[in-house]
């Protein structure tokens, strides 16, 4: 037994290894990229490194709800879920990644039926597929999803994957060429090193989740898994990637204090709705998107909030039966929540607040730019989940693509041999790192954390005003300041922390610079400058990309590629028609 | 600048006469995706070290012994 002050112990320690294809992250995307690298060359070493432990980690550590974006053939098509997905992002789509997951997330579907995990069938045995977006019909109960992590985890053991668990990835090599070499890491229970060669690279680390500070002031009461603290926007930027649409900031709406889904998309299909104090409803259409947290937004500042979930106008049994999914599977400390504030789905309203910001195609549209096989601008390097930037991607967008990305990582690393790279990379990375381990005396990396996150959500929090974000700017340098100089850490679990505040910072100046760049608004809330309240079609209906050039941060604008999907202006508005005129 | 010892309350209780550490067990050290939970060295005993907790449960939801019980950080109780 390795008992507690051993376990945590700094030791010294670099080692090597290397293989085929490395995938980082085994949250979603992770594990299904493995799984499908590894079917198309059985041969082949697949690594997959996690921060944690693959059995539980990621968003889905305990199951989910259901599928949030379902193709389903019979209730849409992929051309009706692209149109969606092009409308709800305010036209800056580039269709091809969209159409393509929506044509083959079917096939993921039944994949994961294989796999053990179900999906809600009607009394005639088809899906029962309910609508909750504003146009289309794609939300899929799971009622077994609490399984969704086992039946994952069995997969990799039976394909023989390695499994890496504790090893937080920090920086992606490069060779002479700017190509994919690998990545470092360190162990976050002993500090020692390892740097894993790789022909390709697959990113799946999920969203940057600690980036604002969630209202209750606990670092780790984030919507997002935590763990997910931004280290692949991070490793992308530092590795020369472009960066899209980053000031696209995630922004939910949730349960106040505890900081989960509320959740309307399981309550939606029973008859629950979004409603202001005065117990009206005041949105058509509960799906998550910039323009709807714009109008619950608005409805905060005109006076009429809180805003509530309602669900005490249903049947109490019906209510019931809600509390009884929800309290079970995806967040299920949620009940224990509920009880110890006494609040009863039957009876009272559930206070809702707005989320700390965050990056997460997942939910938004902000994310690793990726074309439609999930490859990033470095040459073997992918990117797939909510980090990668095909916009509304939920679950079944990460199992999707990372199945996408394993397949033709493995046929660009079938084609490849090792990437050289630069020892002296590897040496500079590790004395980064430990730097706060050689300090008696210090700032702790929680503290600095917390710091860095405060001016997140008093400078950057929509609406985005262009002087308090330039004082941001001002703070994040000094702290990064105070960190390069003061940082210090007593174990090898708070080194993980401390190589944390570098993504949080890292994040925070991506998310401030890219916003002050698109001088319009865009995606209702998610980009709502003050100081240019318009949206600005000729000028900005375009990307943003993000990217390192010179050691610089830089941004640029590209074209959005051809629609394969037309979509005429007037359906192009339809996100903002969702205030319901009645209560105005 | 020397370190303060300012206390917090831990959301996640082991109990100790359930928990079977002693006998080798590390389920719940191992799931946690903060990695927050150890054996200590003096009880033998999981507990939780490290006050960032998320409040997912599968440190919960996966011992053998249900010792583990998760509350709601104070917080945002
Ligand atoms: C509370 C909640 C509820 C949701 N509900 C639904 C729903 O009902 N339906 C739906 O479709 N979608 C839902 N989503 C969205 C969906 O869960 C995500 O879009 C999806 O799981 C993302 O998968 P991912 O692989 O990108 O990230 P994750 O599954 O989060 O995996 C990221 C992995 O990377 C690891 N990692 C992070 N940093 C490092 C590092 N430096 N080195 C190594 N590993 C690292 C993490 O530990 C983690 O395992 C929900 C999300 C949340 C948070
Ligand atoms: S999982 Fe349960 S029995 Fe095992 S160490 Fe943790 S608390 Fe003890
Ligand atoms: S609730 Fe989650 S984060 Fe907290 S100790 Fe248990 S497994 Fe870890």
């Amino acid at each position: 037994m390795q008992s507690d002050a051993r376990m945590d112990e700094i030791r010294d320690g670099l080692s090597e290894v290397e293989c085929d294809v490395l995938v980082l992250g085994g949250g979603t995307a992770g594990p299904m990229a493995a799984l499908r690298a590894k079917k198309k060359n059985p041969k082949a070493t697949v690594i997959l490194l996690e921060k944690a432990n693959v059995k539980r980690s990621g968003a889905i550590s305990m199951g989910m709800d259901g599928l949030n974006n379902a193709v389903i053939p019979g209730y849409a098509t992929p051309e009706q879920y692209t149109k969606e997905i092009t409308i709800a992002n305010d036209g800056i789509v580039d269709q091809a990644a969209v159409y393509k997951y929506a044509e083959n997330c079917y096939d993921i579907i039944q994949e994961l039926d294989r796999f053990g995990i179900r999906f809600q069938k009607d009394e005639n045995g088809e899906y029962d597929v309910k609508k909750v977006h504003h146009l289309g019909t794609y939300v899929l109960p799971m009622p077994n999803g609490e399984t969704v992590k086992k039946a994952l985890y069995r997969q990799l053991r039976r394909e023989r994957i390695l499994i890496s668990n504790r090893y937080m990835a920090t920086r992606l090599l490069t060779g002479p060429t700017g190509r994919v070499a690998g990545v470092i890491a360190f162990n976050t229970r002993t500090a020692e090193f390892i740097v894993v060669k790789a022909k390709a690279v697959i990113m799946c680390m999920g969203a940057a989740g600690r980036l604002g500070l969630p209202v209750s002031g606990y670092l780790y009461g984030t919507y997002e898994n935590p763990t997910n603290s931004g280290e692949g926007y991070a490793m992308a930027y530092h590795a020369g990637a472009a960066l899209a649409n980053l000031e696209c900031f995630q922004i939910n709406p949730l349960i106040k204090d505890y900081n989960g889904p509320s959740c309307a998309y399981v309550a939606g299909p029973f008859g629950g709705y979004t409603a202001n104090s005065r117990d009206e409803r005041f949105i058509e259409c509960d799906y998550w998107s910039g323009q709807m947290m714009q109008e619950f937004y608005q409805e905060l500042v005109s006076g009429k909030g809180p805003v509530y979930l309602k669900l005490n106008h249903l049947q109490p049994e019906t209510a019931e039966h809600i509390e009884d999914i929800l309290h079970k599977v995806e967040r299920p400390s949620r009940g224990r929540f509920h009880e110890n504030r006494g609040t009863r789905y039957a009876q009272s309203m559930i206070e809702m607040h707005i989320s700390e910001i965050g990056f997460c195609s997942g939910h938004s549209a902000s994310g690793v730019f990726v074309d439609d096989f999930a490859r990033t601008t470095v040459p073997g390097l992918y990117a797939a989940g909510d980090m990668a930037s095909v916009p509304h991607n939920y679950m079944l967008g990460a199992f999707t693509n990372g199945a996408i990305a394993g397949e033709d990582a493995m046929g660009f690393a079938d084609g490849h041999d090792f990437e050289s790279f630069d020892a002296g990379d590897v040496a500079a990375e590790q004395t980064r790192i430990m730097a706060p381990t050689t300090r008696e005396d210090g700032l702790p990396p929680n503290q600095i954390e917390y710091k860095v996150r405060r001016f997140v959500n008093d400078y950057l929090q929509p609406p985005k005003v262009t002087a308090k974000y330039e004082i941001a700017q001002r703070r994040f340098a000094e702290i990064r300041q105070d960190a390069e100089e003061r940082m210090m850490v007593r174990d090898a679990h708070e080194l993980m922390r401390a190589a944390e505040v570098w993504s949080i910072l890292d994040c925070a100046d991506m998310a401030a610079y890219a916003s002050l760049y698109r001088t319009e608004s865009r995606w209702g809330l998610y980009h709502m400058r003050a100081d240019y309240p318009e949206r600005d079609e000729d000028n900005w209906r375009c990307h943003v990309l993000l990217s390192k050039k010179d050691g610089e941060m830089h941004c640029e604008k590209r074209d959005v590629a051809p629609y394969i999907v037309p979509i005429s202006d007037e359906e192009m508005g339809a996100y903002y028609r969702q205030r319901i005129t009645a209560t105005a | 600048m020397p370190l303060a010892n300012t206390p917090t309350s831990v959301p996640v209780l082991v109990d100790a006469e359930k928990c079977i550490a002693d006998k080798g067990c590390t389920v719940c050290v191992d799931v946690c995706p903060l990695d927050v939970l150890r054996i200590s060295e003096d009880t033998g005993k999981a507990y939780m070290k490290y006050d960032e907790c998320w409040y997912c449960m599968p440190c919960e939801a996966d011992c053998p012994t249900n010792a583990v019980t998760v509350t709601i950080p104070y917080l945002l109780r």
